[in-house]
């Protein structure tokens, strides 16, 4: 006799992966939280957009490509930010810089106030929307200068799943939060590998190179460098259960962007004299080196 | 950029329950917008980054309201989406309305 309560039919069912890459940004946010406990914050009906897009012949979205959902997770208060990687590249501009900054003001006054609220930033982004640059780079320190206040008080938990990547301003944010989760196709650099063939010629980085820039900007390197806290597969329930442990694990002791001894001490050691390859980084940088 | 604005008769109230949002303002993709109105007609409101296909979109929206009754407002903002996405979309929004 069995007690499982599965359905017949999906016993003998192979296991199939659910995958979180193919969901939009909003789809993204709400696989997060508990059942009915959340609602969205400034959604597309509010109709807040950029009002900078039209006059450059660039269609605004309702929602500037930002969707806030507070809700709880685990029974816990918690603000869920996405960028959605398909409108603009998850560009951040002036509209969804300042819904993330004050989303995150709204954590910092709960937590002020006696109520635990925890944030999630799923961060699908090229950096700043170039069609809003200063804005954009305003944004980035407003949200960055909200977060050192927030992560003092409540885990901030990053993801970036792919295909996007985060890069830019915003992989400085990724790099300030309290835990960074990444998949395999994720990616994670401060200069994006087209902006670096761009300025320094193809020799120097080629982004046509795929498996070059996995090799470096890569989930599983970032990740085997002790650059990311937790390497999951393309899979909803996968990366649902990394990001609620660590958002269980609650403000971390240490913060990678604290060692700064580490870090410099790291890249004075490193020999630029010959080329590094990325098997040999994984070696020196191990992430069990990190503590 | 071009904004287009369309009317069209609507027989029903009530045809749209609650409100939707389907779509992103991806390459190929559009967003539409569809709120339930207290009206006798439909009104639609495109906003796209490809100017010069007002037929096109007359065409396609025709179609659509030649099944559809409700009193509703629509916005779309696209962003280069074929006649083919913006039907389905449409449909999309309706049904998740309901």
């Amino acid at each position: 006799m069995t007690t499982s309560t599965e359905p017949l039919s999906s016993v003998h069912m192979p296991k199939r992966r659910d995958s979180f890459i193919e969901l939009n940004g909003r789809e993204r946010a709400l696989v997060f939280c508990d059942l009915d406990s959340w609602r969205e914050l400034l959604g597309p009906f509010d109709r807040l957009e950029s009002p900078w897009l039209l006059p450059q012949n660039v269609t605004p979205q309702a929602d500037d490509g930002c969707i806030v959902i507070k809700g709880k997770i685990d029974g816990v208060s918690t603000v869920v930010v996405s960028m959605e990687p398909a409108f603009q590249g998850g560009s951040l501009g002036e509209v969804s810089g300042a819904k993330i900054c004050a989303a995150l003001d709204l954590a910092c006054r709960d937590n002020e106030n006696g109520i635990q609220t925890n944030a999630v930033l799923l961060l699908e982004t090229g950096g700043v929307r170039l069609t809003e640059a200063n804005l954009g780079l305003a944004a980035v320190a407003e949200i960055i200068s909200s977060l050192l206040s927030l992560r003092q008080l409540a885990p901030i938990v990053c993801l970036t799943a792919g295909t996007v990547g985060c890069f830019g301003g915003m992989s400085l944010v990724a790099a300030l939060s309290s835990y960074m989760v990444m998949t395999v196709e994720g990616r994670l650099g401060l200069n994006g590998p087209e902006v670096i063939e761009q300025e320094h010629g193809v020799e120097e980085f080629d982004s046509k190179d795929r498996a070059l820039i996995w090799a470096i900007d890569g989930g599983e390197q970032r990740y085997a460098t002790g650059l990311a806290d937790a390497l999951v597969q393309d899979d909803v329930g996968e990366i649902r259960q990394a990001v609620r442990g660590l958002l269980k694990a609650g403000v971390p002791s240490v913060y990678r962007s604290a060692q700064v001894d580490l870090y410099r001490k790291r890249i004075a050691a490193l020999d630029t004299a010959q080329q590094f390859n990325p098997e040999d980084l994984r070696k020196t940088w191990h992430r069990e080196n990190t503590k | 950029m071009e904004t287009l604005e369309f009317k069209f008769s609507a027989k029903k109230k009530g045809t749209a329950k609650k409100r939707a949002h389907v779509g992103v303002v991806g390459s190929g993709d559009l967003e539409v917008l569809l709120e339930p109105l207290d009206t006798a007609d439909a009104q639609v409101r495109i906003r796209t980054s490809v100017p010069g296909f007002s037929q096109q979109w007359q065409a396609v929206l025709d179609r659509f309201f030649m099944k559809y009754d409700g009193a509703v407002a629509i916005e779309i903002n696209d962003a280069g989406a074929t006649p083919g996405v913006v039907a389905l979309r449409l449909a999309q929004a309706a049904e998740a309305s309901e």
